[in-house]
């Protein structure tokens, strides 16, 4: 053994052994919690999830259908008109005036605060009877304000409402800080080719955004299809559990004591979820290779 | 020139009215006396106090807990920050310092868990909390919001380790400094900034969680501030007044603790997302 000579000045034994050692020591507690609390309940859930009985009482239910529907909705409408909304709204917070700066202080507040107390709010001001939006439509306008909460398309129109006044100041601080990543000189060197200022936001600003832009939209899509509170804390699922989706579909069955129909409902959506994830998991640990 | 500015002046004005009438109205509400919370108008005719009284006070069914409550809150968050902190911590040390084998492959797997849509992996982490016997243990939803919260500190702390010159690492083993030294006096300092990041959010993340708390959580005196909240609807005719002002006072802390930490909790955030 002693005859084997290492090619590299190699440190000595003891370092490299106590190096190992707390390598193994550090990851320990991280590796313990994802084996006890990631792998094992998504294992668990998978098995508790497979009986074809399941998907049968799942796919007879008359809710299930109108709740992918709702779910789709939900997606492609808050999604996308989030993200729209805050790519405009990140070239809005690129103005450098004061009242500008501090305006975007205080756009954090949406997501700073907590959201049980906002949509909450958002309830009871939507009330039809009680809420403070129909009163004023009445003493306004004479008008009989609709059903907010208690008409499905409404329903749905204001958990999105919700849910879009929740998440937009996230997603327009990463966009703005896509934009103010961009050089100041490419947008000088548009101006000094006669670029409009529609051709400089179309060949400068979105070719630069355009990959951030798109990881936003799917990592927003994954997220939004786990939201929960939106719908469960205005609509309750209702009127009629006519405005489920799949979040508050899964757990009511789960608070029906029906597992299996419950995790039958989350493993339909796999199919959806898998690409989007493996396309992300490429994004996100390819940046890791970068620098 | 000012008409030049117009559309943004109409834009700042939009901004403003979108992120406030939620927020005033909850004000509006929580100031008036119970019976003018219902059809109110834009503002309150007889602004009191009284919901507030109540509730420090404890002096009604639904806030006769609010204490324990509020203490429950603080605590699971506490718990959170501090065992993703060392959790997180650890890991990344571990990954990008000592570069262990299969260092990448951890991060990927733990960024894995921040693609599992949250109220998806509820379901079964309900079931596994049961099995583990820990349904209505404050345990069941820290150890649930640790394993949410880490892999998003790993992957952040893996960007900001980055930026740290192993050259530090290296000169302080030349002086004979053991790995935990290096750990202790070397790596965790020049951290600092990310670590509070982190301890932000994972506090931030454990005191704002409903949906894992509604589920783990089940004695009324030891259940979160944010499932006490929910449970107002419930009642038919939930007292609306009270629940605003219970709603503000839960929302003050957290909100308090973001904007005291914000150029941390920016910067954190931002670090990972702007280079893709």
């Amino acid at each position: 053994m002693s005859a084997v000579v290492l090619p590299a000045p190699a440190a000595t034994p003891r370092r490299i052994s106590d190096e190992a050692f707390w390598g193994a020591v550090l990851i320990t507690p991280y590796l313990a919690v994802f084996a006890l609390f990631v792998v094992f309940p998504v294992a668990y859930g998978v098995w508790l999830g497979s009986s074809p009985t399941a998907y049968r009482k799942l796919f007879q239910d008359p809710i299930f259908f109108s709740t992918i529907v709702n779910t789709i909705i939900f997606l492609l409408v808050a999604v996308n008109l989030k993200m729209l909304i805050a790519l405009g709204l990140s070239g809005f917070f690129l103005h450098e005036e004061r009242w500008v700066r501090w305006l975007s202080v205080l756009f954090l507040i949406a997501w700073a605060a907590p959201s049980i107390p906002t949509i909450l709010s958002f309830r009871w001001m939507l009330n039809p009877e009680w809420g403070m939006v129909n009163a004023l439509l009445f003493k306004w306008f004479q008008v009989e304000g609709p059903g907010w909460l208690t008409e499905r398309h409404y329903g749905l129109g204001a958990a999105i409402l919700v849910h879009i006044w929740k998440s937009l100041p996230f997603w327009t601080l990463i966009l703005l800080a896509g934009r103010m990543a961009i050089p100041k000189d490419l947008y000088e060197a548009a101006a000094v080719d006669g670029a409009t200022r529609w051709q400089s936001f179309r060949y400068v600003t979105w070719s630069s955004m355009r990959g951030l832009y798109i990881t936003c939209v799917l990592l927003s899509t994954i997220w939004s299809l786990g939201d929960f509170n939106s719908v469960y804390l205005l609509t309750g699922g209702g009127p009629i559990d006519s405005t489920h989706v799949l979040a508050t579909l899964g757990i009511r069955y789960l608070r029906q004591d029906q597992v299996d129909v419950a995790l039958a409902a989350v493993i339909v959506a796999m199919p959806a979820v898998i690409p989007i994830v493996w396309f992300m998991m490429k994004r996100l640990s390819g940046e890791h290779v970068q620098d | 020139m000012t008409l030049r500015k117009l559309p943004l002046y109409a834009t700042g004005l939009a901004v403003f009215l979108w992120t406030v009438i939620p927020i005033y109205h909850l004000f509006v509400i929580a100031l008036s006396p119970a019976q003018e919370a219902v059809a109110s108008g834009l503002v309150p005719k007889h602004p009191t106090l009284q919901n507030f009284g109540l509730v420090l006070g404890a002096q009604h069914n639904l806030v006769q807990y609010f204490w324990y409550q509020l203490a429950t809150s603080a605590f699971v968050a506490v718990m959170v920050s501090a065992i993703t902190l060392a959790v997180g911590a650890c890991a990344n040390y571990a990954i990008t310092r000592i570069r262990i084998r299969g260092g990448r492959a951890i991060t990927n797997i733990a960024l894995l868990t921040y693609l599992i849509p949250a109220a998806f992996l509820a379901i079964p982490m309900y079931k596994t909390m049961g099995y583990y016997r820990l349904v209505d243990n404050p345990w069941s939803l820290i150890f649930a919001m640790v394993a949410l919260a880490s892999p998003y500190a790993i992957w952040v702390m893996n960007q900001a380790a980055r930026k740290i010159p192993r050259e530090l690492d290296e000169s302080a083993k030349i002086d004979g400094a053991t790995t935990l030294q290096i750990f202790w006096h070397v790596y965790l300092p020049l951290m600092a900034p990310t670590l509070v990041a982190i301890g932000t959010y994972a506090l931030l993340l454990a005191w704002n969680e409903y949906l894992y708390a509604f589920l783990m959580l089940a004695t009324e005196a030891r259940l979160t501030l944010s499932v006490a909240l929910g449970n107002f609807l419930v009642f038919d005719d939930a007292p609306w007044a009270l629940l605003m002002a219970t709603g503000i006072i839960y929302a003050l802390p957290p909100t308090a603790v973001y904007y005291a930490f914000r150029r941390y909790m920016v910067s954190g955030l931002t670090a990972g997302a702007v280079k893709s």
